[in-house]
Parts: C-alpha cells; structure tokens; sequence
C-alpha cells in the first residue's frame, strides 16, 4: 500500500516538477498577499508581530486552495482519473497519495512564503522555528485531508475554482482558527504550554476528517 | 461472466439505461451498437466500476462476483479518453501504471511493449508531443498492460490509423482466441461484425437487440439494426 501511495505522490511531484504549474501560481499567490499586507500594516509597524500569524495563514490557506484546485484538474485531462480509479487498488490510497502531494507542495510553498515574510515584516524568529515548523506541519495536514476529498467533489462541478474554497473554508475553519492562534502564541508569548490545546484539536481534526475522507473517497469520484 | 440484471441509470430525469438485461459468457465477444446517446458508454463504464448504477445488478465473475477491486483488476478499460499523462513520457506512463497495476515489468519489457503498439524509439518522449493516434496506441498498451480477462472498449479505434487499426484488430482477435471476454462499443457496423460473436444494438437504454453472428449475415443485421432503430 505504502509503494501505492508513493507512486502516485512521485508520478504529480515529476510532472510539477516539469510543469511548475501549480507551484508557481501558489508562491506567486502568496507572495502577493504578503506584499500587500506589508503595505496595510504599515501603521502599525511597530506591533507588526502580533499581525503575522493572521497573514501568513491567510497566505497559506488561499495558496493552499489555488494548490487543491489544480490536484484534481490535472487529473481530468486525458480522462487521467478514468485511468486512476480503474486500476486495482483500494481508491483510498490515490486518496492517500494526492493528499500526500498537495501536503508537500503546500509545506514548500509555505517555506518560501515564510522567508519572503521574514524579510518584509522584519523579524527574527531562529529560536521559534522548530515550533513553528510543527505548527505548519499540522495545520497542513488538517489543511489537505479535508481539502484533498473536497477538490475530488469539486473537480466534476461546472464551477469548481468557486465551488472549493466555497465548501472547503467552513470545513476547515477549525484547523486554520487553532493554527493562527498557535502560531501567535510562538510568536508573541514566551510561554508555550498553552500551544497544547490547538495543537491537540488540530490533530484530532485531521485523525478524524483523514479518516472520514478516506472512507469517502471511493464514493465520491464515480458518477 | 458478465450478468447485469434489471439496470438502470438517470442522469437527473434522463434515462440513459432502463431494465438493461444482458449476460456476457466467459471468452464472448459482444459489440455493442447503438446510436449517440444509447447508452453504450453509460453500460460500459457501469461494468467497468466508473459509474454507479441507479437500479439494478451487475456481477462480474465466475463462480462467484468478484470484488469492485478483484473486478477491476480482471477489466481493461479503453475508450477514446486515453487516460494518459501528457506531460509523462510513454515510458513513465506505463512505469506508472505497471506499478499501481501490481504489474512486475523491467523497463525493456515497457519499451518491448510501446514498440508493439508501433512506437518503437518514441518511449521517452512526453505523451503531449505525440500525435492524437500515437496517444492512442499508447492507451491500448496502459490499458492492457495486466493482461486482463475482461476487455471493455468504447469505441477503441477512434483516431487510429490503418496500421493502429491493423493492430488492434490483430490484438483483439488474438485475445478473443485465448479466450478474453471482451464487450466493445462501436459505431463501425462491419467492423463490429467481423470481430464480435454476439451483436447486440442498444436503444433508450434498453437491449432492443440480441443476435449471435452465425445466425445472420451483414446485410441481414444492418437491415434488423435499421428497423429497431426506425421502430424507436
């Protein structure tokens, strides 16, 4: 099952690779809300610090969206997925292997947009950033595994660039509320007991809807 | 063996198949007539497990019916969506699904394979520069790629020329000698004649049709297909 899965993650990670497709209108995306905030928060400078955890999860989220909108578009040309869900493995694992994909090009284009934000907002972060790290990390995840079931609903809709950040921000809210909040309290507080309580329900979050979305994905994708 | 009993499919308030009854003998050969809208393809990718029938039972196997995955795994699909990756070469695509397919082949028995399908030399050019009927001899090699017992086609010569043409035909009289079942939708009246055992012309979704070949010429069929189609 793991080899599955790992096929599938190669075969998008190689023709992203060759494509830059959808990392490219992600950093692009992201970059661009950056840039903007550093210009509307340009009175408040000095408190600048307690802002960031709000933009750069706005940055993640829509990049992320613009990410999950292409993962299963790029499917539909040459009627790939009709290739996909013919083949002989549970339909869970190219769940599990697109989910996997869009986690990783997520992560990277969250990397990028990371330092591109240190540099306009001018912070200095070295000590925060294993923690900030795994708060990306799982705010990510919880981010994919809804978002990856919810780009296969879409994918087959007339609307579908309006139709996922439409069902797919109500369902995430949770994840992207507790990911702001700790991603806050590593920025702007020194005591970070209290990151256990946002990380837990991000966690649980994702342990539940990655399973309830990989229980899903056999049904969503047949006509 | 094929049974599908009693089938049925709405898209909305259209029914594209309704109280379908067809059953599909180990090693026959079916093709499958019918005008545009029939309900040729909506059968075929219910058989092939890409569609959910409204009503009604499909099973597929012999003695028992199998799983959707078992199923899946004994069916080939080919249709004129070649299901391939254009921004892969011919070789990663059948890398690929070889992989997922359980399918333990080198990669020169990948390229053995892309040069019987008349693409020999071509295996490391990405899928987008080949022309619409390299893409889909290509897709009759991804297709077949784990051998299978079930051949599903829907309308598998579209865009082929004589030599594709020519091979395909070869491959599916091949198969259907070792005893591949095989149920193919076409358009092609004497093409489906000369290759199936059992003709069959769907229309508003039901089997208004069901002769075998021996029991009656081209012209007698074209004259029986003209006069169902007439009649509906």
């Amino acid at each position: 099952m793991l080899a599955m899965i790992w096929a599938i993650f190669r075969k998008d990670l190689l023709i992203e690779l060759r494509t830059k497709d959808s990392l490219n209108a992600m950093l692009f995306f992201g970059i661009v809300v950056l840039v903007i905030f550093n210009f509307a928060l340009e009175s408040i400078r000095e408190s600048i610090r307690a802002a960031v955890p709000g933009v750069l999860w706005v940055a993640f989220a829509f990049s992320g969206t613009l990410g999950l909108n292409r993962m299963f578009a790029a499917e539909k040309e040459n009627s790939c997925l009709q290739g996909l869900l013919m083949l002989p493995v549970d339909r869970g694992v190219i769940y599990l292997g697109k989910m996997l994909a869009a986690t990783v090009f997520m992560l990277v284009t969250e990397a990028v947009i990371f330092i591109f934000s240190l540099v306009f907002f001018n912070l200095t972060v070295w000590n925060e950033i294993p923690y900030l790290v795994l708060v990306f990390f799982i705010g990510t995840l919880g981010f994919t595994t809804v978002g990856a079931l919810l780009s296969a609903i879409s994918v087959n809709t007339k609307m579908r660039e309006v139709l996922l950040p439409l069902i797919l921000f109500p369902v995430i809210l949770p994840v992207l509320v507790n990911a702001v909040e700790a991603t806050n309290i590593i920025l702007n507080t020194v005591d970070y007991r209290t990151l256990k309580l946002p990380l837990t329900i991000m966690s649980v979050f994702t342990i539940i809807f990655g399973t309830i979305s990989y229980l899903l994905f056999e049904y969503v994708l047949e006509d | 063996m094929i049974e599908v009993h009693a089938l049925a499919k709405y898209f909305g308030r259209f029914s594209a198949l309704r109280d379908l009854h067809l059953t599909v003998r180990e090693g026959e050969f079916i093709a499958l007539f019918g005008r545009n809208g029939a309900g040729k393809t909506t059968l075929l990718r219910i058989l092939a497990g890409l569609s959910r029938p409204s009503s009604g039972e499909v099973r597929i196997g012999t003695p028992h019916n199998l799983t959707p995955r078992a199923a899946r795994g004994a069916m080939g699909y080919l249709s004129h969506n070649t299901a391939l990756y254009a921004d892969l070469t011919a070789l990663e695509n059948l890398r690929f699904f070889a992989r997922l397919m359980d399918v333990h082949a080198r990669d020169a028995d990948l390229i053995e394979r892309i040069a019987r399908v008349g693409l020999s030399g071509r295996e490391s050019e990405p899928v987008r520069n080949y022309s619409r009927g390299m893409q889909q001899r290509l897709a009759i090699a991804r297709a077949f790629l784990h051998d299978p017992s079930i051949l599903l086609l829907d309308e598998p010569f579209t865009g082929l020329d004589q030599h594709g043409t020519h091979f395909l035909k070869g491959y599916l009289t091949d198969s259907h000698a070792r005893g591949k079942t095989c149920v193919m939708a076409i358009h092609d009246a004497p093409l489906g004649y000369e290759l199936a055992d059992r003709l069959v012309v769907i229309e508003k979704g039901v089997a208004a049709l069901d002769v075998r070949k021996s029991d009656v010429t081209l012209e007698q069929f074209m004259d029986r297909y003209k006069a169902v189609a007439e009649e509906r």
